[in-house]
């Protein structure tokens, strides 16, 4: 509870610049449908009024300035908009039966998580088992490590649709596994470089300790490493896993695709519906949130217990 | 007579470091014998860590010869014949009290039922009964550091090697602790080998004090204490005590005229 005032206080002030930010941004579409339907505009024309501020015009024809808040088609949608969209596209749907419909958002958002979810767990295991690998080897650390670090600098924009296109010459139908190969390609590298500071954390005294027990290395890892980089793991899994459902958007994006966030985003786009993007885009926002917030409270009891303090 | 537990012969060991080479120990002859208490003392750097640790098999020796229980250190590792405690507890976070102990016995493959009953006894031979289930973080830095020796007790080694235990610690904490290791020392008939950097917990606790002085690190004076075996914590304001802890001074004194 003490946590979430401050919380209530920044989404209150982004709610508020939001509120104030949509005038200026719609003052000339709602002007010049206002234009359209009768009413005197100062200046007239559309065209004349480009070369006037939005601020200047706002003061102009102040009576025309609550148009730009109800708005079909707004350059920049109110929350309230936002939030009726939404709704409309998720809770109304489900209401009467149809979640799973291709107009429920909440079909598209199932689309993701799963891509996501297979994304990550392909990430999680393949950063995890690099991490190992670079932690108990030389040659892997030298090798894998800088080979880890220049995939991150290729955009993955650039790279998805060559893994869509490459996985559709292989064979693979549908959007599934290419889409969670990007997924996994963006997940992988937080988990990996989380995991061999983990499986690092354990200082010389205690790995000398295990020494004197004669332990072998597989008992001081699964005795000493491995629980110690527990916490380390938690923590790039939220990054993880943040970075598989952008990777999983990034996939969608490619033309083609029809369903999922991503192309709800795009279709949005390509038709002029500004509020299917910011729908979609919320919807994706809030599924972050969901799982990373999943993750964190994973995290807290699995570590307060492991060290008995819940 | 019985062969000695630990004996060094000429033992050296130089470390090549970037600013050359550090010579931790040189040209070092000891001989430990079954149930000794020997303390090792010197200043910071002197080697005293780093003779442990080649006991210990945890460092090479680069000269000299080094056998314990008349084997190489490595051999006696594989026969389990020391239990180490570190400078810091060490314990591991996310095990119990209980748990820390099981660890090495874990690793050695103890059986479960005899797993329970050395824990049982050891937590009682360092006073934590009643503690097996808590977690490190609910102890005092003096209970931890009891723990950490429990562990190092839980298995059969003959040897227990001591880097400073209880230099973390205050003074009080201390004393008591030093009282408990002589009663535990003469309960297990264990052979100690403690570093410490005070003059009065190594007179008060050994039979027999080396004297170390560093660059070269070296054996400057191995001093057989004439304590009784019986050491009440007041014996440290007897003449006998203050005459071997002046001995001690003398001895790192004249080690550090060398340089
Ligand atoms: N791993 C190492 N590499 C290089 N030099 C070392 C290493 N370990 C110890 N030394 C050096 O060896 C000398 C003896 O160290 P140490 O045995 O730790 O002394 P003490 O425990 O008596 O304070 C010191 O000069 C120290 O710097
Ligand atoms: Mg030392």
């Amino acid at each position: 509870m003490r946590n979430l005032l401050p919380i209530l206080t920044v989404l209150g002030g982004i709610v508020l610049l939001w509120y104030l930010a949509v005038a200026p941004m719609n003052i000339r579409v709602a002007l010049d449908q206002a234009e359209r339907a009768g009413s005197t505009i100062t200046p007239e024309g559309s065209v004349e009024r480009r070369s006037v501020s939005v601020f200047r015009l706002m003061a102009d024809n102040s009576e025309h300035v609550r148009a730009a808040y109800a708005l079909d088609r707004p350059r920049l949608p109110t929350p309230a908009q936002v939030g009726a969209e939404l709704w409309k596209t998720t809770g109304d749907m489900a209401l009467k039966g149809r979640a799973f419909s291709n107009r429920s958002l909440i079909y598209h958002a199932w689309i993701t998580l799963q891509s996501t979810l297979w994304g990550f767990a392909l990430g999680m295991a393949v950063g995890i088992l690099g991490a190992v690998a670079i932690v108990y080897s030389r040659v892997a650390d030298m090798s894998l490590m800088p080979w880890a670090i220049i995939s991150q600098t290729i955009p993955i924009v650039a790279l998805a649709p060559m893994i869509i296109v490459v996985s559709s010459q292989l064979g693979i139908e549908g959007r599934g596994v290419p889409k969670a190969i990007i997924s996994a390609y963006l997940c992988f590298f937080p988990v990996l470089v989380g995991m061999v500071k983990g499986l690092r954390a354990p200082d010389p005294s205690q790995l000398d300790l295990l020494k004197t027990y004669d332990a072998s290395g597989l008992q001081s890892f699964l005795k000493l490493r491995l629980p110690a980089s527990l916490p380390f793991l938690f923590t790039s899994l939220k990054i993880g896993i943040a970075a598989a459902l952008v990777g999983t958007i990034v996939g969608e994006l490619p033309t083609g695709a029809v369903s999922g966030l991503g192309a709800r985003i795009l279709i949005g786009d390509q038709f002029g519906a500004p509020l299917a993007i910011w729908s979609a885009l919320f919807a994706a926002a809030i599924l972050a949130g969901l799982l990373v917030t999943l993750l964190d409270l994973t995290q807290r009891v699995a570590l307060g217990r492991m060290e008995g303090r819940a | 007579m019985q062969d000695p537990v630990i004996q060094a012969q000429n033992l050296s060991l130089t470390f090549q470091t970037n600013d050359g080479p550090v010579h931790a120990l040189k040209d070092v002859d000891l001989t430990i014998e079954k149930g000794d208490f020997v303390s090792f003392i010197g200043p910071s750097g002197c080697g005293k860590t780093t003779f442990l640790r080649c006991i210990a098999a945890l460092e090479k020796p680069t000269a000299g010869s080094l056998t314990v229980n008349g084997l190489t250190p490595e051999e006696a590792r594989r026969n389990r014949a020391y239990g180490y405690v570190f400078q810091h507890a060490g314990l591991y976070p996310w095990r119990t009290i209980g748990g820390n102990i099981r660890l090495p016995l874990e690793i050695m493959g103890y059986a479960k039922s005899d797993m329970a009953d050395r824990v049982q006894h050891v937590l009682k031979l360092v006073d934590l009964e009643g503690f097996e289930k808590k977690f490190p973080w609910q102890l005092s830095g003096g209970m931890q550091q009891r723990a950490s020796i429990a562990r190092a007790l839980a298995f059969d080694a003959d040897i227990l090697l001591m880097d400073e235990p209880f230099g973390a610690l205050d003074e009080i904490v201390r004393d008591h602790l030093n009282e408990q290791l002589l009663k535990l020392w003469a309960k297990t008939g264990k052979t100690v080998g403690f570093v410490t950097h005070s003059i009065p917990e190594a007179v008060y606790l050994s039979t027999k004090i080396v004297v170390m002085s560093p660059r070269p690190g070296r054996i400057t004076d191995v001093i057989e204490s004439t304590l009784p075996r019986e050491r009440p914590l007041d014996l440290r304001e007897t003449p006998e005590f203050l005459a071997l802890s002046h001995r001690v001074r003398e001895g790192l004194r004249a080690g550090h005229s060398y340089d």
